[in-house]
């Protein structure tokens, strides 16, 4: 049975031996990302929403906007909500039933990525402190996995928080209105927190792998960077990096963070 | 007697403006977009490949297995991601509207599966589903004797429309709105039928004839979308 499909050892040992002299099967460099491309306003019903494209990896983002009670420890402040969703339509690699950790992490990387950033300003999504405010919900689906959907899950997020607008919010009858949009956006910084997930394949680093490269990944730095400051990360997988070669790591994600982020810009215009 | 006005103009039986295309996930064996108005469906297929769990496989012939869902920003309430005893109950719905067109003797022990996601809802999503589902497997290559196609008849008040809109879904004066959503071949084999509303038999008759003529005209333009793909 092909469920797991992992790229062969002879692949595997091309893959290497091109990123060994800086070269990638696609014609990329390294620290290259595919192209990307923004699609908007995929869902009329979602308060924003988006496709995004990363080569072949295709992702949709949709924005809703809900209200409840607020924490009792965060009286002033509103709530955001990522989850995400590894669709087995996207991938025969994915199964249906409850979310597998995959799907959990892609979630809370993607959360982590926004929240810490301080992105989004809570207090501003506050409607009556202690009684109501409102809660950004941001659900990602995958519709083909063709590696790397950790950056693109959150260049959709960043992108469908961007385009969205607020629903009127009907405070005597504690109701939405969502057919009534207002022209009012999200209060949002100007910066994007991109996420930046750099590969170690072998003894080479590189970024946006393919689904082949991802296969041959022995680890991954997932970073949130906005505006160069470094916000959140997380390793995922098992093979060890040297103190030496992280410090390569923070530099490469800096750097990388500033195009993706030109990139960003460019893709939404 | 007046002549029933819709809300967006459209006549009695006149369907939304419909979109096909197949290709458009590379990862599937096969996948298809329907798009009728507003209600966008995307369906995928993966197989025929082996049946996992291996308890579920059957020796003597094929499996058909759908899943339909909804995302969760596809309506203005968002829904939790996940299936529920609505989605449940579609995604079985379709593999009966389905499975009578496919050849499943022609892969004992093995599985189809199908999936189905609904980006954006305007009513008549299991519709769009069912339509994007046939295109789908005809497009993976899975053998079947015919393609499957879908539309929902309405009645609203005394009325009878074809492709009712989530508007005319909430319909309230009179008698109310009836949803009636069919499924058929080519050759007017019915393979699906729900309603739900109030209407008398003699009425339904003519349902089924307007079902008929407007799954004919879809059948056409999923047999475009098919063709253009090899284009």
């Amino acid at each position: 049975m092909d469920k797991v499909r992992t790229a062969s050892e002879i692949t595997g040992d091309v893959i290497r031996s091109y990123l060994s002299k800086g070269k990638r099967l696609d014609g990329r460099k390294p620290e290259d990302y595919r192209e990307l491309i923004i699609e908007k306003d995929i869902s009329k019903k979602a308060e924003g929403s988006v496709r995004v494209k990363l080569g072949k990896t295709e992702v949709l983002v949709g924005v809703k906007m809900g209200t409840s009670e607020p924490y009792p420890d965060s009286p002033k402040k509103g709530n955001l909500m990522v989850t995400a969703e590894l669709l087995p339509l996207s991938s025969p690699r994915f199964e249906n039933g409850p979310p597998k950790f995959p799907a959990i992490e892609l979630g809370r990387v993607t959360d982590r990525g926004l929240r810490e950033s301080g992105f989004l300003d809570f207090e501003k999504l506050c409607i009556k402190e202690g009684e109501k405010v409102w809660t950004v919900f941001v659900d990602i689906y995958s519709i083909n996995d063709d590696g790397n959907l950790l950056d693109a899950a959150n260049l959709g997020a960043i992108a469908a928080m961007r385009i969205a607008k607020m629903p009127r919010y009907d405070e005597e009858n504690d109701k939405i209105l969502y057919d009534e949009l207002t022209n009012e956006g999200l209060p949002l910084n100007k910066h994007a927190p991109v996420s930046v997930t750099i590969h170690k394949v072998g003894d080479n680093f590189l970024v946006d792998p393919t689904r082949e490269e991802e296969d041959m990944s022995d680890t991954r730095v997932t970073f949130g960077i906005m505006d160069g400051i470094i916000s959140s990360a997380q390793k995922g997988e098992k093979s060890p990096i040297s103190v030496e070669k992280f410090k390569e790591v923070f530099e490469m994600a800096e750097k990388i963070a500033k195009n993706l982020e030109t990139k960003l810009e460019k893709a939404l215009k | 007697m007046v002549e029933f006005k819709r809300s967006d103009g459209r006549k009695l039986d006149e369907m939304r403006e419909i979109e096909a295309r197949v290709n458009i996930i590379p990862n599937a064996d096969g996948s298809a977009m329907y798009r009728s108005g507003d209600t966008i469906a995307i369906a995928a297929v993966y197989g025929p490949k082996k049946m996992h769990p291996q308890h579920q496989q059957n020796p003597a012939k094929g499996v058909l297995r759908c899943t339909y869902n909804m995302m969760s920003f596809s309506v203005s309430d968002r829904i939790k991601p996940g299936i529920n005893r609505r989605s449940t109950e579609i995604s079985k719905i379709t593999e009966w509207a389905l499975e009578p067109v496919v050849m499943l003797d022609d892969f004992p022990g093995q599985v189809v599966d199908v999936f189905i996601h609904i980006i954006q809802a305007d009513a008549g999503t299991r519709c769009a589903g069912i339509n994007a589902a046939s295109m789908a497997l005809a497009h993976a290559g899975v053998p079947m004797k015919d393609l499957v196609n879908s539309i929902s008849v309405g009645k609203l008040d005394k009325t009878l429309v074809i492709d009712l809109t989530k508007e005319e879904e909430d319909f309230e004066e009179g008698e109310g709105p009836t949803d009636i959503p069919i499924s058929m071949t080519k050759e007017g084999q019915v393979t699906h039928f729900q309603l739900d509303g109030k209407i008398g038999a003699n009425q339904l008759k003519e349902v089924m004839d307007m079902a008929k003529k407007a799954c004919d005209k879809v059948y056409g333009i999923q047999k475009e979308a098919l063709k253009n793909s090899l284009k």
